[in-house]
């Protein structure tokens, strides 16, 4: 087994696997990267929606819990197959990395939202009361008091989910996106040794998201302090 | 575009699916006590180990958070028959989130040790109390409660984790909504009934462990 893998290495180290490795883990990247920025924004909404209480708004915001209760309540797989049987049949062409993406979206949208609830929610009342008493509007209470105060709430834990993600987009590998461990069972099935496919694999995501996770425990040290 | 929902031949289903569901519990639950096993050893090695174990112990930590779990059952199921050990498609997704539990499970036990002061314990042995008192009135109502809460939530996610099972051939629910949906090709419909049980079936599961931790450890858990 050792003799075959020392073999291998020469080859498999070639210029055209690493070019493919790496636009693999560009693909990788890139879902995890826009699938959070959605799920930031759209769950940024929600998590506001949620601290209103303005009786107009009761239904969005039932439905906005409803939404977060539920997507993070189905596992990654299920909303991958579930996104790419609705999709198909309406736009059919959708690229799969597109379907894969969406499915990103609507899980982080979610899981960002609860962790951007629980930071606007860590703000005292009585500053909200306080707010309120100088006369400040919703939207200003939210830019000025809450949200420069909720940061150190919501960074750390935002940057494990990230990681989190990086690993989860693995699964849109069975959708046949070509991102890392699909490219890992590609090179696997041309005969290339799994210890070397699977192992370079890993090595690749433990690159993409160790600083990340880094990052997570620093920020959560860092803002702690302050 | 027009189509009609048949949920029917779903529902005829059912009993299947949910046999399904029974099977991803029992694989969530598993992986979870064995790797709590794994994360108490972890965890005290995190903290109270020397050198050695706090490297070992760390190390482990940061390459199993680190890296999908896929991949490492990808690698467990299709390396190890290189090196002559041939692991069943259950057994390679049992060890493989069982390490990835243990894992997670050390980092959420080495915040509950920590959460027990060093005075706390000083006290308490200043009053005379042997080591298995302190452990058990001093220590534990502290780790308790500080991990109550990140511990049923890591179950809930190894509930939905083990759906990645499936793709290993094994029958649990998300399994056996593949095997319905290529032979009934409602798969939109298969797939929402199993999202709808895995919904019930993790709010249940949060709710039963809300009340555990209410009476047990009086500790105040959400269930949302």
């Amino acid at each position: 087994m050792l003799e075959q893998i020392a073999e291998q290495i020469p080859l498999f180290f070639g210029y055209h696997n690493m070019v493919f490795i790496l636009q693999a883990a560009g693909r990788t990247l890139g879902m995890t990267f826009v699938g959070c920025s959605v799920g930031f924004a759209f769950g940024f909404l929600i998590a506001v929606l949620r601290q209103t209480t303005l009786p107009v708004l009761f239904l969005p915001r039932l439905l906005g819990i409803a939404y977060v209760e539920i997507f993070r309540r189905i596992p990654f797989l299920v909303i991958l197959f579930i996104v790419l049987f609705v999709i198909e049949p309406l736009m059919p062409g959708t690229s799969l990395f597109g379907i894969a993406t969406v499915s990103v979206c609507l899980l982080s949208t979610a899981f960002l939202s609860e962790i951007i609830r629980s930071g606007l929610e860590s703000v005292p009342m009585q500053q909200i009361e306080g707010a309120t008493a100088l006369n400040l509007s919703g939207l200003q209470t939210l830019f000025m008091v809450i949200l420069p105060q909720s940061w150190k709430v919501i960074l750390p834990p935002a940057a494990a989910f990230v990681v989190m993600f990086i690993k989860d987009t693995s699964l849109a590998s069975q959708l046949g996106v070509i991102e890392m461990t699909f490219a890992g069972e590609m090179l696997v099935n041309r005969g290339f040794s799994p210890v070397l496919g699977f192992g370079v694999v890993l090595v690749c995501y433990f690159a993409m998201s160790y600083p990340l996770s880094r990052l997570a425990v620093r920020l959560e040290k860092r803002l702690e302090a302050s | 575009m027009d189509y009609t929902f048949q949920f029917s031949v779903v529902f005829r289903e059912l009993p299947y699916l949910l046999g399904g569901a029974l099977v991803t519990l029992q694989i969530a639950f598993v992986t979870f006590w064995c790797g709590a096993f794994i994360g108490v050893f972890g965890a005290v090695a995190k903290v109270y180990g020397g050198r050695f174990s706090r490297r070992v112990a760390s190390s482990y930590v940061t390459f199993f958070t680190n890296t999908p779990a896929l991949v490492q059952i990808f690698l467990l199921y299709y390396a190890l028959p290189d090196a002559g050990i041939l692991l069943s498609s259950m057994t390679a997704v049992l060890i493989g989130l069982t390490l990835n539990a243990g894992a997670y499970l050390t980092e959420i036990l080495r915040a509950g040790v920590i959460s027990v002061r060093r005075s706390e314990i000083d006290a308490a042995t200043a009053l005379g109390m042997s080591l298995l008192q302190i452990v058990v009135n001093v220590m534990l109502p502290h780790i308790a409660r500080t991990i109550y809460a990140p511990l049923s939530n890591f179950f809930i996610w190894l509930v939905l984790g083990s759906s990645m099972a499936a793709l290993f051939g094994v029958e649990e629910l998300t399994g056996r909504a593949i095997n319905i949906s290529t032979a009934n090709l409602r798969t939109i419909e298969t797939f929402m009934v199993v999202a709808v049980i895995y919904v019930v079936l993790t709010v249940l599961a949060s709710a039963s462990l809300a009340l555990v931790g209410r009476v047990a450890f009086r500790v105040r858990a959400k269930v949302f």
